[in-house]
């Protein structure tokens, strides 16, 4: 495992204050994000994990009442501060979710769908880049005879590699997963941290999971989050063997609550 | 056996009412379909005897002279259509505008009072319009749309035909546009309606690949909803095709064929209105019984295709398994 010091950060979040309208659900969070590996972020239900993934591609600000103070400085830029423009930041950050989303469309065109908004590519360009992201989400061997139906027609861990595949088309840097397994079979779930694990040599990945072994399975670094405040932060293998505090260590060996 | 007298008799008693209750409710929905079947027999019957007088020329005869019995339906389905085509193409989009405004753009505390305020237009009498389609829109459009109309678009090949003769006020676009205004209520609700029971995650996904509000909006909203969306049209062209009392007001009442939407028409609601009660001798009336069986097989075709275009959709989209 390489040290911390030596890792390049992706996503610096410093004081990262978030609200729901009046409810303050993370308190100065501070946190860097190391360039290509896996960052898990851990805790219970309502602990923040989520409302931190989605400031980092800014997907609060489609709701009113949701706002965020402080930074999150991704490659030098802080995108919190409103001059960006959201749709291309949105392209370098690819984001899954916790279930299946596929469009309602054909296998091939959700994953052009996303590339066709940030590229002009001729017809056989968009073959092999839809071909390449669907081999890099390891479902090109079952869809590749069916590209013309719907994407609803795959089973739900498929939807998922489908979603996968669909994000990383577009070519993003970071890839954002929230509990891209939850609703997933152990078969597809397997699938899914085998991907993650593979795709981690081009893409700096945070996934969101409630799952510690998954946590401890898939990611490089880990941080556990309690009740809106980061509590603890480092190497996965730290965490989960020697970690510095009470609260994580309670909560990792199950003594919570 | 386990089972005892006492809930035997329960469950003899259940099955009875399970019985009785597949029976009633499939009389209700036979009901609808006899009634329906009564309807098109009663218009069959009462339209014969214009039927076997005009046979097919009833169709394509704009002939309507009940001095000589003389009646041909090509007016009215002209002005039907025509005023029912403009209502949609005005209709549509802005009804699109509107549901998307309210579902993705307006801020909450807006929400409600303009959807307040569109159920509330949804719901002012026919009448109404009409009145205000009369004393004040009609004189405002012979003054600036109409004229401006004749002078740029007259003289275009092919279109131009659609905008000839004098500024009146009334007439087919008029009572066109007052539809529009009646039905975009009815589409922008229930366009509304469906737009919200999109998954918040799909639209987010959406955003998440870098879409804009329009790209979500009509990349993905609206192919998960077209089924309502088109039931939503539908519903407004519904409104539109049988729509009487505005149109009447508006349309001019003309019994003469003419193709520019700037001259007075009639719409097969506005001629029932107009003459039902004056109709005297067998042909007259059997004629105007005739023009209701034709807007029931327009509405018949109409709700045909709109299947069709969804079928066709849908294949767009690719095989569903």
């Amino acid at each position: 495992m390489e040290s911390t010091k030596s890792q390049k950060a992706k996503i610096e979040v410093r004081n990262l204050d978030f609200y729901y309208g009046k409810y303050h659900a993370l308190r100065s969070i501070n946190l860097s994000i190391p360039e290509k590996m896996v960052t898990a972020f851990i805790g219970p239900s309502g602990c923040g994990k989520s409302t931190l993934l989605r400031t980092m591609n800014c997907m609060y600000s489609l709701y009113p009442h949701q706002r965020a103070a402080g930074e999150i400085v991704i490659d030098g830029e802080n995108i919190l501060d409103g001059k960006r423009d959201l749709n291309s930041l949105r392209a370098r950050i690819g984001m899954v979710f916790q279930k299946p989303t596929p469009f309602p469309m054909s296998i091939y065109d959700n994953i052009a769908f996303g590339v066709k908004l940030h590229e002009r590519l001729n017809r056989s360009d968009m073959d092999d880049r839809v071909e390449w992201a669907l081999k890099k989400a390891a479902l090109w061997d079952e869809v590749k005879d069916k590209l013309k139906q719907n994407g609803n027609s795959l089973s739900g861990g498929q939807q998922q590699r489908l979603c996968i595949a669909r994000g990383i088309a577009v070519k993003p840097e970071v890839l954002l997963l929230d509990e891209p397994a939850s609703a997933l079979d152990p078969i597809s779930t397997a699938k899914v941290e085998e991907l993650i694990t593979e795709l981690k040599d081009d893409y700096t990945i945070v996934i969101v999971t409630h799952n510690m072994q998954q946590a401890a399975r898939v990611s490089d670094y880990t941080a556990y989050l309690y009740l809106g405040e980061l509590i603890e932060f480092g190497e996965t293998t730290s965490i989960f063997t020697t970690p510095k505090q009470k609260a994580t260590e309670d909560y990792i060996t199950g003594r919570f609550g | 056996m386990i089972t005892n007298s006492k809930s035997e008799s329960r469950e003899k008693y259940q099955a009875f009412i399970d019985a009785g209750f597949k029976h009633t409710t499939r009389f209700f929905a036979f009901a609808v379909l006899a009634l329906l079947a009564g309807i098109i027999a009663e218009l069959f019957i009462g339209a014969l005897p214009s039927i076997k007088a005009f046979g097919f020329g009833f169709f394509t005869s704009s002939d309507w002279d009940p001095v000589n019995v003389q009646f041909g339906s090509l007016v009215s389905v002209y002005g039907t259509l025509a005023t029912s085509l403009i209502a949609i193409l005005i209709g549509i989009p802005v009804s699109f505008g509107i549901a998307l405004y309210l579902t993705e753009i307006s801020p909450p505390w807006l929400k409600r009072p303009l959807g307040v305020a569109i159920e509330l237009l949804a719901g002012i009498p026919s009448i109404i319009y009409g009145m205000w389609g009369l004393f004040v829109f009609a004189p405002k459009l012979a003054d600036t749309l109409q004229p401006w109309l004749i002078d740029h678009l007259g003289p275009l090949p092919v279109i131009g035909v659609l905008f000839q003769g004098a500024p009146m006020g009334i007439g087919m676009l008029t009572a066109g546009i007052i539809l529009a205004i009646m039905i975009i209520p009815f589409i922008a609700s229930v366009m509304r309606d469906v737009f919200e029971i999109v998954p918040p995650t799909l639209k987010e996904s959406a955003y998440a690949v870098g879409c804009t509000t329009w790209e979500v909006v009509w990349h993905v909203v609206l192919p998960y909803t077209r089924i309502g969306v088109v039931g939503g049209v539908l519903l407004g062209l519904g409104r539109a095709l049988g729509e009487t009392m505005a149109v009447t007001f508006v349309i001019g009442n003309a019994q003469h064929l003419s193709f520019s939407l700037l001259d007075p028409g009639s719409s097969i609601a506005s001629t029932l209105a107009n003459e039902f009660n004056e109709a005297f001798g067998k042909v007259y009336t059997s004629a105007l019984i005739e023009l209701g069986l034709i807007m029931f097989l327009i509405t018949f075709v109409v709700l045909a295709f709109s299947k069709l275009l969804l079928y066709k959709l849908s294949k767009r989209e690719g095989e569903k398994s």
